[in-house]
């Protein structure tokens, strides 16, 4: 079984991706090659733009079993709008209309149960692809990509991690940001998760949020500040006083900020952040 | 009177900030934080706490061992796997796993399963010194955050026509999910806050996508424009192939950062600040009839 590492961190922003990106590169490096990322943060996919020579290895529509409803049989009895919670059936048995909204249906198979009249068949619609992609020197990315407009996110990650291709010692979840179902989803099955945080009171009040979540899932964590030095010393002061890992610190640099607008902070790891990255993951190797 | 909504697709890229930076500026406003999920407008606004309200989440099922014969009907029936046999052979619902479509209570032989809906999220409605401002909390992991911002929104609304606002203003989520659309429907205008990074690009192209679909008119602002000079260059000629107006261009600062820890908006820590008047620009252009925003 693959030792599972989510990052995540509330508040957007605070370098998520950069460091999801640096911790599979130093992985790479310092511990085992055979280290998978995995873009969960289907919304808005950031990984790949760190890595320019990708190709498309495998690419598949995720789809979701929708139900149809055949008029001609249906009795517009209305038990299958009854039986959805999620408002996904519109029927008008006056005008003898029944209709399924694709994006509202959470494809939880209770108005297949509800019919008594085999008038709901099974379709398919797609809210997104999973695509695996090989960046280089045999390193695989896999993410997800949420069809635009549809809410249905926390379902994506679920078929993204039913889907990853390959064995893997170690694979990297890149989460998306905020404490709500689809950040529960990426650390469900997480050994560890590495909250990524600023020093600002933003950053601070998100993570304090964050810290919620995991210790009402029971998940393992430690802290990572990113931007050190921009912001106050709360952040500090929180991690003290309850007793949580810090597991590394990287300094604020305009400059950095400016090679990670250009998606070239895998190639231009200054030393001494290369340094801190591996010290987290001498830190995982004694989780593992 | 007009609903605007500051949306970014990535997150980080100031959205909070620059609200709170215009709600220095504008007058007659009622305010929203739409970022449920991660709501920081409140750090800066300390909003003095009027009213209270449960926003009733999404349905959680649970077992009542006594009544259940194990017969494992439901975890059949259940798609999101959320129903498991312990290890000591009785069965249980994951709270996280479950989605609340009810079904495994539909189909339980004994009634034994029934659901209760979560009353962890909360929203409120506050005085502040710059006007009312509408905000929640959610409980930890919680869903339907697209729900609880319609219901701010709508709260918002109400309160707008009461005291005759000019404006409502929406501090969006990150991201193009269900509490994005949630921020966008029935908005008059989005205002999109983006930074010149391959991310910032790559996200604010996603989120034009879904506002698009929404046909509601969009004005684009490009923060912290000097960490990239030639991806601010590309995002100018994109926005003008988009038909999308740039309404400004705020140079990177530390000073955004310490006002935020001062708990200040912009215009309180350094009103004589370039952001400052480009923000003020910026709110003079909306709030004349200058744009379009029929709806």
């Amino acid at each position: 079984m693959a030792f599972k590492v989510a990052i995540a961190s509330g508040k957007g922003g605070t370098g998520k991706t950069t460091f999801a990106v640096n911790l599979f590169s130093s992985i790479n490096e310092n511990w085992t090659r055979s280290v998978q990322l995995v873009d969960c943060d289907v919304e808005e996919p950031n990984d790949l733009l760190f890595f320019p020579n990708f190709s498309v290895k495998s690419e598949k529509p995720v789809e979701h079993v929708i139900p149809e409803i055949d008029t001609a049989k249906c009795t517009f009895c209305k038990k299958c709008e009854d039986y959805c919670e999620f408002n996904a059936i519109v029927m008008m048995p006056s005008m003898q209309y029944a209709t399924v909204n694709k994006d509202l249906c959470h494809s939880c198979g209770a108005c297949f149960v509800a019919c008594e009249f085999d008038a709901i068949h099974e379709t398919t619609d797609t809210i997104g692809t999973v695509t695996n992609y090989n960046i280089g020197n045999e390193m695989s990315l896999m993410e997800g990509n949420l069809r635009i407009g549809s809410p249905l996110q926390t379902i994506l990650i679920k078929d993204l991690k039913n889907n990853l291709v390959g064995e893997h010692d170690i694979l990297i979840y890149d989460a998306p940001p905020g404490t709500s179902c689809p950040v529960v989803e990426t650390i469900s099955d997480a050994d560890f998760v590495i909250l990524v945080t600023e020093p600002t009171p933003f950053g601070v009040y998100d993570l304090k949020l964050t810290v919620d979540l995991l210790r009402e899932v029971n998940k393992p964590f430690g802290v990572f500040v990113n931007k050190a030095g921009l912001g106050n010393s709360e952040v500090y002061e929180f991690l003290k006083a309850e007793n949580i890992d810090l597991l590394g610190e990287i300094p604020f640099s305009k400059e950095y900020a400016g090679l990670y607008s250009k998606g070239e902070i895998v190639r231009c790891v200054p030393l001494e952040f290369a340094k801190v990255y591996k010290e987290v993951v001498e830190y995982l190797k004694k989780l593992n | 009177m007009k609903d605007i909504t500051i949306l970014s697709g990535k997150g980080g890229t100031g959205k909070t900030s620059i609200t709170a930076a215009l709600a220095s500026v504008i007058e007659n406003t009622v305010f929203v934080d739409a970022d449920v999920d991660a709501a920081d407008l409140h750090i800066i606004f300390q909003p003095k706490n009027k009213e209270t309200h449960v926003f009733e989440g999404a349905w959680v099922a649970s077992i009542d061992t006594d009544l259940c014969t194990n017969c494992g009907l439901c975890q059949q029936h259940c798609k999101f796997e959320a129903i498991h046999f312990k290890s000591d052979g009785g069965l249980q619902i994951d709270p996280f796993a479950c989605e609340g479509c009810r079904l495994c209570e539909r189909v339980c032989p004994t009634q034994a399963i029934s659901s209760m809906r979560s009353i962890n999220n909360h929203w409120y409605v506050s005085d502040t010194r710059f006007g009312p401002l509408v905000h929640a909390k959610m409980g930890p992991g919680e869903e339907n955050s697209g729900k609880l911002v319609t219901q701010i929104r709508k709260s918002a609304k109400d309160i707008a026509l009461e005291i005759k606002a000019d404006f409502i203003l929406n501090d969006g989520p990150p991201g193009i999910g269900c509490a994005a659309i949630a921020s966008i429907t029935g908005a008059d205008a989005v205002i999109l806050v983006t930074e010149p990074s391959k991310s910032g690009f790559h996200d604010i192209v996603r989120l034009i996508e879904l506002v698009q679909s929404f046909n509601i008119p969009m004005y684009a602002l490009i923060n912290k424009f000097d960490i990239n000079l030639d991806i601010t260059k590309q995002m100018e000629s994109f926005f003008a192939r988009e038909g999308i107006q740039l309404m400004g261009k705020l140079p990177f600062s530390e000073e955004m950062v310490y006002s935020m820890v001062e708990k200040k908006t912009m215009v309180e820590y350094n009103k004589d600040s370039e952001i400052v008047n480009t923000l003020s620009e910026l709110w003079k252009k909306i709030a004349s009839s200058e744009l379009k925003m029929e709806h």
